[in-house]
């Protein structure tokens, strides 16, 4: 399976994605920001970071980049692409997925595993994961989801919300939501569900050394589906 | 162009003395760029005239040393053609000033100091003092200087892995930030800021220069007073997205050999770092200020000389490989402009639209600047005291916990390491809040840890003895992570050195950390000294800052301080004496600020850390911590937090008081946890190298139990330990 991890010249999980992605068999290519054109693949990744130093709306800059239109095009011929954290606010500035990422509630950086509830109906990202609840790992200063009220119906109603920040338990409630985000939303797919959006770093929890091991079920099944 | 005056000079923060000698030095009055450039090198930041007798002395070389105090950064082996470059410094100054700035480009200063050396920085590592919680100042400073560090560090991408943080009324008119950078390299990779060769190209690179920051380093060498708002101005802005491009733009550039020399604009900016390539070199330099790239229009060469402005570097190139190099820079969006070129002239010759704007023989600024054996007063070791031990039986044990643990100096500080991303990158095995931080060695079955420490109440009360201790500690630390110590960089913050009190706190404070650093073979390999460190002349404490490095050579073998199993004796490793004078029991409880600091005994310390060692290797250990602030029941209650578990004390017997046995600080201890079935081995070990030792308690579920008095649960204990900081910080 060939992916592409894109790297803008302030991303900083490009390594990461891209150690995580072989680590699960992908053949991963690395694609300079300033190129027009993806090499063929089957998933294409905006990694974290700081795309252009964001001292701008966060990704506003990168959704207007070199490489960003054959991005665009990749997903709207139904290509999977992920955007994790500032990925996912880059997806977010390009129209991919619907929403707004503030800055957090209490108006600070976050570092710290997390726990999430995963959708598993009719995707790619998470359908076959055994475990209910994950731990990853959050490092963000503006992941405070938001949309408007008839957006959120219109997510709901077609199964878009990807993720949601839950206790270990498992309860999802204002305690387990460390940014503020509406409907403690982590993460969200657009309407065919083949692109993902969310503030978790599956790609820093891939061993039992690190915070977390649970990362690996999210690689394991992505590639478990693309084969 | 004004005429330079003494008033001038001494304006500049040159001393009278010292105007003198440079006119004389030059056969002439220096213009204004020339003053301006002799300030920079001959204030205390840059030219160490009040340290630089006493640093001579450092132990600084051992079998693992690569590279020494001297250039950008340390650097050690750690084996398989892999280096670990290392340093701290501090930005103190600028943080009081405009604690979000002064922080952050601390910490892009030191990473610059550690990817100018080739090296990919690996983890970052701060140590940051605050005035008393009670002073007004303190809450917001503390808020300022921990996003400044975040917003730098998280932008960059380097994981923030452990850190200190300490509050003192002796810092509230002087915060203290001191951050330290670890960078991984090939060995036959470094990169050092030695010139060599003749008419080689002088090359910049990264941001323009700005205004900013001009003096800044002249500014870092003085000290405060009711102005300091005034000095805004020369508080250097960061911008943490152009350092990532410069850290990405040089390694690219490092990967084949076109650079000669290299070296960051940090104190002092183009005016030092040319100066320092040339004079290694023994070279001349000849610059064209107007090729300089500049953000701000009709820069004079006095203001490019002198300005701070962060992110450049300065590079001496091999002929014919301008456009390769300007290539990469253009990739990266940087500035890249060839400025001048190497000479024999050995001066540094500044042209601005081919006028000759100034002209200094290098060795007048480097070798030639003023070194001071300063007045110092040798501090007397304080009497110890007599404690009423009846009054301590009106006390509860459990009840002094609480207090303590939630003291603001013991407290948890995981308010401030949640704003650092500690985990970019991938390969941090332990996060801030242990012992020490670990990184994996990307790749590779190794790890690196990393600790930073310091104990101002132990160096102010007896500086010899706080010298030693802290190196003490910061082996404890990394010994404690099952890292074998390899070096250590230190950033010696203290007062005005023109005081003979403050002077012999940096001469004994020294002297006391080289003892220890010499009989434990663990060499200083950097460093940075920062006086000045007061406010109305009221200095600080004495507060040397010691950052280890420290070696894991299979990650797998990582002893963390949680406990781990119900069932599992817990033994205290090392001898108890019950000094209580200077510890947190004495200073919180009793307030009792008198007497010596808890002595330092070198041998029994490199008998138990080693031991310590040994006993992790051999897979015996499945918990250990280090016994410092709070004493022994202060150590086993962290370890119950992390690990979510109980201790059942055995019923104290022995001499000491039982105050005297739980809240003492004497040192060389170690807390350690071991399976019921491995104790005979571990007791073996233990009486072979005639480690002192007592069995205290075993790990239980849930609560802590101490003789007759009732259990404290460990959950209402960790509310204590975290909340005190995030209330403060909230409310």
């Amino acid at each position: 399976m060939k992916s592409s991890v894109i790297i803008f010249p302030g991303s900083n999980c490009d390594r990461d994605m891209d150690v995580a992605l072989k680590k699960f068999g992908f053949k991963n290519k690395m694609v300079w920001h300033n190129d027009n054109i993806i090499p063929k693949s089957d998933l294409v990744v905006l990694p974290g970071g700081f795309s252009y130093g964001d001292y701008l709306r966060c990704g506003s800059i990168a959704a207007k980049s070199n490489i960003i239109n054959s991005v665009i095009e990749f997903a709207n011929k139904g290509g999977l692409v992920i955007g994790i954290c500032n990925g996912f606010q880059i997806l977010i500035e390009t129209g991919l997925v619907t929403g707004a990422l503030l800055r957090n509630k209490y108006l600070k950086f976050i570092c710290k595993n997390i726990f999430v509830k995963a959708n598993k109906s009719q995707n790619k990202y998470f359908n076959k994961i055994k475990k209910d609840i994950l731990e990853l790992h959050i490092a963000h200063n503006d992941g405070n989801y938001f949309c408007s009220e008839d957006d959120l119906k219109i997510m709901e109603d077609n199964d878009q919300i990807a993720v949601r920040y839950c206790d270990i338990n498992g309860e999802i409630s204002v305690n387990s939501n460390p940014n503020g985000s509406i409907k403690n939303i982590a993460g969200v797919f657009n309407i065919k569900k083949n692109i993902l959006g969310m503030m978790p770093h599956p790609e820093r929890v891939i061993d039992n050394y690190l915070s977390s091991n649970d990362g690996s079920y999210f690689f394991e099944n992505l590639l478990s589906n693309m084969k | 162009m004004i005429e330079v005056t003494e008033k001038i000079a001494i304006e500049h923060g040159l001393k009278k003395d010292e105007y003198k000698k440079i006119c004389e030095l030059l056969k002439r009055n220096p213009n204004m760029t020339e003053l301006g450039i002799f300030s920079a090198m001959w204030n205390e930041h840059c030219s160490y005239k009040s340290s630089k007798k006493h640093l001579k002395k450092l132990n600084t070389k051992g079998k693992k040393v690569i590279q020494g105090p001297g250039e950008n950064a340390g650097v050690i082996d750690i084996g398989d053609e892999d280096a670990i470059v290392f340093k701290i410094e501090s930005h103190n100054h600028p943080s009081f000033i405009e604690p979000y700035q002064g922080a952050a480009t601390g910490v892009g200063g030191i990473l610059r100091d550690v990817f100018t050396m080739g090296a990919r920085p690996i983890a970052n590592l701060n140590s940051i003092h605050f005035g008393s919680p009670a002073n007004k100042k303190t809450k917001n400073l503390l808020s300022g200087v921990v996003r400044g560090i975040g917003g730098y560090g998280n932008c960059i991408g380097v994981p923030t892995i452990a850190g200190q943080t300490s509050f003192d009324e002796s810092y509230n008119g002087n915060i203290l930030v001191n951050a330290m950078t670890l960078g991984l390299v090939k060995k036959d990779k470094i990169f050092y800021s030695k010139a060599a060769g003749l008419n080689k190209p002088v090359i910049y690179v990264g941001s323009k220069t700005g205004r900013d920051g001009i003096h800044g380093a002249s500014m870092a060498s003085a000290k405060f007073d009711d102005k300091i708002e005034e000095k805004k101005p020369t508080v250097q802005v960061g911008d943490p997205f152009t350092e990532k491009l410069l850290l990405e733009a040089c390694l690219e550039l490092m990967k084949d050999d076109s650079i000669i020399a290299i070296q960051d604009m940090g104190a002092a900016g183009l005016t030092s770092s040319s100066v320092e390539m040339a004079s290694k070199g023994k070279l001349g330099i000849e610059l064209h200020l107007d090729k300089v790239p500049c953000r701000e229009e009709n820069m004079s060469p006095y203001e490019i000389m002198l300005s701070e402005s962060q992110e450049r570097m300065l590079i001496v190139l091999e002929n014919g490989k301008e456009d390769k190099a300007k290539e990469i820079f253009d990739k990266w969006n940087l500035d890249f402009s060839v400025i001048g070129k190497t000479t024999n002239s050995k001066n540094i010759e500044l042209y601005f639209d081919n006028n000759k704007v100034a002209n200094i023989p290098i060795d007048l600024l480097a070798e030639h600047a003023p070194e001071y054996d300063r007045k110092w007063k040798k501090c007397k070791l304080p009497q110890r005291i007599k404690f009423k031990k009846k009054n301590f039986n009106k006390l509860k044990i459990t009840e002094v916990l609480k207090k303590i643990i939630s003291s603001p100096n013991v407290c948890s500080k995981e308010w401030i390491w949640e704003q650092y991303d500690h985990t970019v990158m991938g390969d941090t095995i332990q996060k801030p809040g242990g012992d020490a931080g670990v990184v994996r060695v990307h790749g590779s079955e190794k790890a690196v840890a990393a600790s930073v420490d310091s104990s101002a109440s132990y160096c102010y009360a007896h500086p010899l003895s706080g010298g030693k201790q802290i190196v003490c500690e910061t082996w404890r630390n990394l010994i404690c992570v099952g890292a074998e110590p390899i070096a250590i960089t230190n950033c010696l913050n203290f007062g005005n050195p023109e005081k003979p009190e403050n002077m012999g706190e940096f001469v004994e404070c020294v002297e006391g950390l080289n003892e220890a650093s010499k009989y434990l073979n663990f060499p200083v390999v950097s460093g940075n000294v920062s006086f000045y460190n007061e406010t109305k002349d009221k200095g600080i404490k004495p507060t040397p800052t010691i950052g280890g490095v420290g070696l894991i050579k299979n990650y797998k073998n990582m002893t963390t301080m949680d406990l781990k199993e119900i069932g599992n004796i817990i033994i205290v490793l090392g001898k108890t004496e019950g000094h209580l004078e200077q510890s947190i029991f004495a200073k919180e409880i009793l307030n009792e600020k008198k007497g010596p600091p808890p002595e330092i005994n070198l041998f029994n310390e490199k008998n138990n850390g080693e031991t310590v060692l040994k006993l992790i290797s051999d897979k015996l250990i499945r918990s250990v911590h280090d016994v410092s602030l709070g004493g022994i029941i202060t150590g086993i209650a962290k370890m119950c937090i992390k690990g979510k578990k109980g201790i059942k004390f055995y019923k104290f017997k022995g001499l000491l008081d039982k105050f005297e046995y739980y809240f003492s600080e004497d040192q060389g201890r170690y807390i350690i946890e071991v399976k019921k079935d491995n104790l005979e081995k571990v007791k073996k070990i233990l009486d072979k190298n005639s480690n002192h030792y007592d069995l205290i308690g075993e790990v239980i579920a849930d609560n802590i139990s101490i003789n007759d008095e009732p259990t404290l649960s460990v959950d209402k204990l960790t509310e204590f330990n975290k909340d005190w900081l995030y209330k403060y910080m909230v409310n």
